[in-house]
């Protein structure tokens, strides 16, 4: 069975000159493709989180390099290029009372993907999985 | 020259003595016969009152130290009973447990005359119109100058502290000639006047600050006294025996410390020894008079010295210069006295942050500001914004309710904070006085 649950690595910053580029500088050195990124910020610290090739190894690489680290579950949905998709979307978590906790979007080879951290992964991915709205696989960045 | 007391105030220096030795020596007898703790205290480091043959023989007493009062938090260490208590101070304690100090009506008296003959020292009396702009409440400041200022027949403005705009208004419209808060509060209240377009000195009647609460310098009292165009003066009392006691007089050469009142030594604060006029050492308090918590040499933490000479004004008192710093950590932060330990306490208590910290003290617009940087929990590191500002506010209000003053807090990445062998240096202080 198709394995929806993709893993983010998010990351504990201090909101100061030259964090992240030390988080690029140990996923460069590990030879990890970044393929989608965003940072949420609140006042002097900050979030950011990503999707890798290899979130494991990308993981423990940020652990010995003494970044505050974890893994959590998203989905990555594709977004139809049309008006009314992101609408569909959000519609079909309202209506089944899932929360959208945070997303984010990054534009993918085969176009938009929106990616969505919610209160309840498993409803979720049940009611997307029953219309026609494409999920992302976790093994498509491996 | 006017004196509230004068026969008191410039009762000749032998006298005094002679009059503190009597003193003393019915203090320790009453502890010794009433007080479980010092009797036990006194047993212990082999002196008994028939031992104190002069006042010189004070320095053969055992210390108190702040620890005996959280150790004997509420009230075991009163020497009355709760019927005789007419008023509670509470005040931070090192650590979870506040410093609890009764008074009963003599206490209170003894306090508020302490206060009538200092301000009268400073020119105030009948007349003068005094803004209290200390704390109210379990802190000793509003309380202690409230009632000192009504008894020299000067009209009392409760203002407390906060409410900036209302104060400088008040203080204008009132025709205040004095005003009671810490030197930094009174610049904020300025700041904040020139803002409002009421400029101290030429829209306000302003002529007396009773200034003290936290350390400042000459340096500093030179720029309130020119900006503002009032005389400053320095004010000591510590909560542990009464809060705001003594003022310097219009001589500013040095606070008259009331001898009747409390008996003051300076020792050095590693070897316990009694040293000369001025030598500067941590002051020891031994309260003459006080019922409810009477203290035998109190080691105040504060560094200072006692002048020697008379002063000009007549007063015959020791004169006290002004407190150069601490024997310890503590911080004063608006006035309010803060331990580190108490931070650590705090932070201790809270599941999702490290027990690494540290403080950084700051001024902002004059006023002081704190900032505890706290390193986040890595197991409990979530990646919802939401979760780590809810941690972050309740790290603020656990410490609002433990230090009574509010902090400003920073989460940081584990393990960023400075590391220390042996002693650590938690706190960086970066204001300038």
């Amino acid at each position: 069975m198709a394995n929806y649950a993709i893993k983010q690595i998010s990351i504990f910053l201090e909101n100061k000159p030259g964090r992240l580029a030390e988080v690029a500088e140990a996923m460069n050195e590990a030879k990890i493709n970044i393929l989608a990124f965003s940072i949420a910020e609140a006042g002097d610290f900050g979030v950011v989180r990503m999707l890798v090739n290899k979130p494991d190894e990308a993981c423990k690489k940020l652990h010995e390099k003494g970044f505050t680290v974890s893994l959590t579950r998203v989905l990555g949905i594709k977004m139809k290029d049309e008006p009314g998709g992101l609408y569909e979307i959000a519609k079909i978590l309202g209506d089944s009372d899932v929360n959208i906790d945070y997303a984010y979007a990054y534009s993918g080879t085969s176009g938009a993907v929106f990616i969505l951290r919610v209160s309840d992964l498993e409803l979720a991915i049940e009611k997307i999985t029953e219309r026609e709205v494409e999920l992302i696989e976790d093994t498509l960045f491996e | 020259m006017e004196y509230w007391n004068p026969r008191m105030e410039r009762i000749p220096a032998d006298e005094l003595r002679d009059l503190q030795y009597k003193l003393l020596k019915t203090l320790v007898y009453k502890l010794y016969n009433f007080s479980p703790f010092y009797r036990r205290r006194l047993k212990e480091s082999g002196v008994l009152p028939d031992d104190i043959h002069s006042l010189k023989d004070v320095s053969k007493l055992p210390f108190t130290q702040k620890t005996d009062l959280r150790d004997n938090y509420p009230d075991k260490i009163f020497c009355v009973s709760q019927s005789d208590v007419a008023r509670y101070h509470v005040s931070s304690g090192t650590t979870g447990k506040p410093t609890v100090v009764g008074y009963t009506e003599h206490d209170l008296n003894l306090w508020t005359e302490s206060l009538a003959r200092s301000l009268t020292a400073c020119g105030l009396g009948r007349g003068d119109t005094m803004q209290v702009s200390y704390g109210y409440g379990l802190f000793t400041g509003g309380l202690g100058l409230h009632y000192g200022a009504e008894r020299i027949g000067a009209s009392v403005l409760p203002m407390s502290t906060g409410n900036t705009e209302r104060q400088v208004e008040l203080m204008r419209d009132m025709k205040v000639t004095a005003i009671s808060c810490t030197p930094s509060y009174l610049l904020h209240i300025a700041e904040t006047g020139e803002k409002m377009g009421i400029n101290i000195k030429d829209d306000t009647d302003l002529k007396t600050g009773i200034l003290g609460a936290e350390p400042w310098s000459e340096r500093m009292r030179d720029r309130i006294e020119e900006e503002l165009g009032i005389d400053a003066y320095d004010i000591y009392g510590t909560s542990e025996l009464s809060g705001p006691m003594f003022t310097e007089c219009q001589e500013k050469n040095g606070a008259h410390v009331w001898g009747d009142q409390m008996l003051i030594e300076i020792i050095d604060p590693a070897s316990g020894e009694v040293l000369e006029n001025e030598e500067d050492g941590e002051l020891v308090v031994t309260t003459l008079q006080k019922e409810a918590l009477p203290l035998l040499r109190y080691r105040t933490g504060d560094l200072t010295k006692i002048y020697d000479g008379v002063c000009a004004c007549g007063r015959t008192h020791p004169r006290m210069a002004r407190i150069k710093g601490r024997t310890d950590d503590m911080l004063i932060i608006r006035g309010i006295n803060v331990f580190p330990s108490q931070v650590e306490h705090v932070l201790m208590s809270i599941d999702n942050v490290g027990n690494h910290f540290q403080i950084v003290v700051d001024r902002k617009e004059m006023l002081d500001n704190m900032l505890v940087m706290v390193e986040v929990n890595e197991n409990a590191f979530s990646d919802k914004i939401n979760d780590l500002m809810l941690l972050k506010d309740r790290v603020g209000s656990k410490l609002r309710n433990v230090l009574n003053i509010s902090a400003e807090v920073e989460l940081v990445e584990p393990g960023t904070l400075p590391r220390f062998e042996g002693k650590a240096k938690r706190v960086v202080d970066r204001r300038t006085l």
